[in-house]
């Protein structure tokens, strides 16, 4: 009851949101809402069932230049584009999966398997002239004003709200998964894989569920991200730097809770935009900092909050079951 | 219900298990007793799926199954318990054991239910919001139990789950094994070492010596034949 409340206040308040604030809070707000709902989706992977996957940028990737490019060359829009994406993330995410899961692979070197699936396909994507190689794939950036729905262009609140439906929808999604049979086996092969098997689980095919499913959602966060920002590079798209920003937030937040991503979304980007504000405030110009920020915050909540903010947070207010 | 036709299992040319033939006739209460490294464990794990005999035939309700998965063997009614105890133990007490529970409960509120049942079964209902990893080894090892009675198996394979239990916990357990045979029917083969609850339990025991086979029969007459005697205190010799 007291969760349900919660949940309204915060959304009421989410919805209001882009009335109320400057255009700079409005972007802001759609990126920790980017993040929430990418981490999200990689927490189905990684905090339900325990799989560690360090090359999500792959898929937000390849469902942003699936999405894009096809937009790009031949004018079709991304509610055609975003099935396109999610088809050939699920089939990269299978494939990944199977060859990892039928031989075996476990634990770190899963996670290297991962990374280095995202690496090669930056690679290619750099060589791959369809979508302009490392120089880049560009989409029009035409009247920001006007709300083209068909077409996903529109004014930034257009987008914030796109993907706060995105974050609600996920969250839906996961609260279902995590209460039917999909969640009580991830988890259970999560804690002991061995044991999980000995009742009957057949491990290799849920683990492929939870990647399917992951890789889905994350490519529809691609698309998100290819007609939010309008430019995509290899470079910076499959960047390894991109993998572990997309797992920071659940980490932060508490790894395989739900409200985990998005609360850790929240604290990362208010924090780290808080301190460029102070920085530019001060006129501190220190190349990197940001990332030393990350890096003493990561450290003192894996010290202190080993599970996350969340779980202790929940249980301050109540919450925890 | 189950027999087991000469399986052996070698690891890296040691002979772990070669050549054991038993039968667990259905609705009884068979015991798997050796010394150390008799190879009982190995025995589990190939009727349990974990690895496949080297050659030989499980044969479970007129199935082949030396060649399936853990989970398939589970699927088709051998529920199991590990020797050292693999809880999962970030979940609740309850959510241990409805995992096992979903195996044949379609619904989350079924499966609930019939975990709750198990718990009861084995008075662990008190302590089922516990995080798994707060039980004590004699509740671990009661949750090992009712993790596998929830997947509903017609054979329960135990694996010392004796160990470590004080005497009149043993009892308790002996007395829940009972009653699940004698009112559900339950087959079931134990690993053991504690003698109490192998004389108080099973109708038939199977001595494991080596790897091979060396007497099987009433509980009585098992550990008074003499091979059983000399693999456990040594040969008698004239002085």
């Amino acid at each position: 009851m007291k969760q349900k409340v919660l949940l309204l206040v915060l959304f009421a308040v989410l919805l209001i949101f882009p009335k109320v604030v400057n255009p700079y809070l409005l972007s802001v707000g759609t990126l920790i809402l980017y993040l929430a709902y990418t981490g999200q989706a990689w927490n189905v992977m990684m905090g339900f069932a325990g799989q560690l996957s360090l090359g999500h940028s792959l898929y937000v990737g390849v469902g942003a230049y699936a999405a894009a490019a096809i937009f790009v060359h031949y004018g079709i829009g991304p509610w055609a584009g975003v099935w396109l994406a999610i088809a050939v993330c699920v089939a990269i995410g299978a494939a990944i999966g199977f060859l990892a899961f039928r031989f075996g692979i476990s634990g770190v070197y899963f996670a290297l398997l991962t990374i280095a699936f995202a690496e090669f396909t930056r690679i290619g994507f750099d060589h791959l002239n369809w979508t302009g190689g490392s120089g880049g794939l560009f989409l029009k950036v035409a009247q920001r004003d006007q709300i083209d729905l068909a077409n996903f262009r529109g004014p930034p609140e257009m987008y914030y709200y796109s993907i706060l439906i995105l974050v609600f929808a996920a969250l839906v999604l996961c609260n279902y998964l995590l209460k039917s049979k999909a969640g009580y086996y991830w988890q259970a092969i999560r804690e002991n894989e061995e044991a999980a098997q000995a009742l009957g689980i057949n491990t290799f095919r849920w683990k492929m569920l939870a990647v399917v499913i992951s890789s889905a959602m994350t490519a529809v966060s691609g698309v998100f991200f290819a007609f939010y920002y309008n430019n995509l590079f290899p470079e910076q798209i499959f960047h390894i730097s991109r993998s572990i920003e997309i797992i920071l937030a659940p980490i932060i937040g508490g790894v395989g809770t739900l409200f985990g991503p998005i609360l850790g979304a929240v604290v990362l980007t208010v924090l780290s935009d808080s301190i460029t504000e102070l920085l530019a405030y001060f006129g501190w110009e220190i190349p990197g900092i940001k990332q030393v920020f990350y890096g003493i915050v990561l450290l003192l909540v894996i010290m202190f909050l080993p599970h996350g903010i969340w779980p202790p947070l929940a249980r301050k207010l109540g919450l925890a079951k | 219900m189950l027999k087991v036709d000469a399986i052996s299992k070698s690891f890296r040319g040691l002979k772990a298990v070669s050549s054991a033939s038993f039968e667990v006739p259905q609705g009884a209460i068979v015991a798997l007793i050796g010394p150390n490294g008799a190879g009982k464990t190995t025995c589990f794990n190939m009727i349990a799926g974990v690895f496949a005999p080297d050659s030989g035939r499980i044969i479970f309700q007129e199935n082949e199954i030396q060649d399936k998965r853990p989970d398939q063997v589970c699927v088709a009614g051998i529920g199991r318990t590990f020797q050292i105890v693999k809880p999962f133990a970030g979940l609740s007490v309850l959510d241990n054991v409805m995992v096992g529970a979903l195996l044949r409960e379609k619904s989350a509120s079924s499966a609930r239910a019939l975990a709750l049942g198990v718990l009861k079964k084995l008075k662990l209902e008190e302590k089922k919001d516990y995080p798994a990893s707060a039980l004590t080894l004699p509740d671990r090892k009661r949750l090992e139990v009712a993790r596998a009675l929830a997947t509903r198996p017609k054979l329960l394979l135990l694996d010392e789950v004796m160990a470590g239990l004080r005497p009149t916990e043993t009892d308790l357990m002996v007395e829940v094994f009972r009653d699940l045979n004698r009112t559900d029917g339950l087959t079931i083969l134990l690993i053991e070492h504690v003698m109490r609850a192998v004389m108080a339990l099973a109708q038939k025991v199977v001595v494991l010596h080596h790897g091979e086979i060396i007497a099987s029969g009433a509980p009585a007459e098992v550990v008074r034949h003499p091979a059983v005697l000399e693999c456990y205190l040594g040969e008698e010799t004239e002085v």
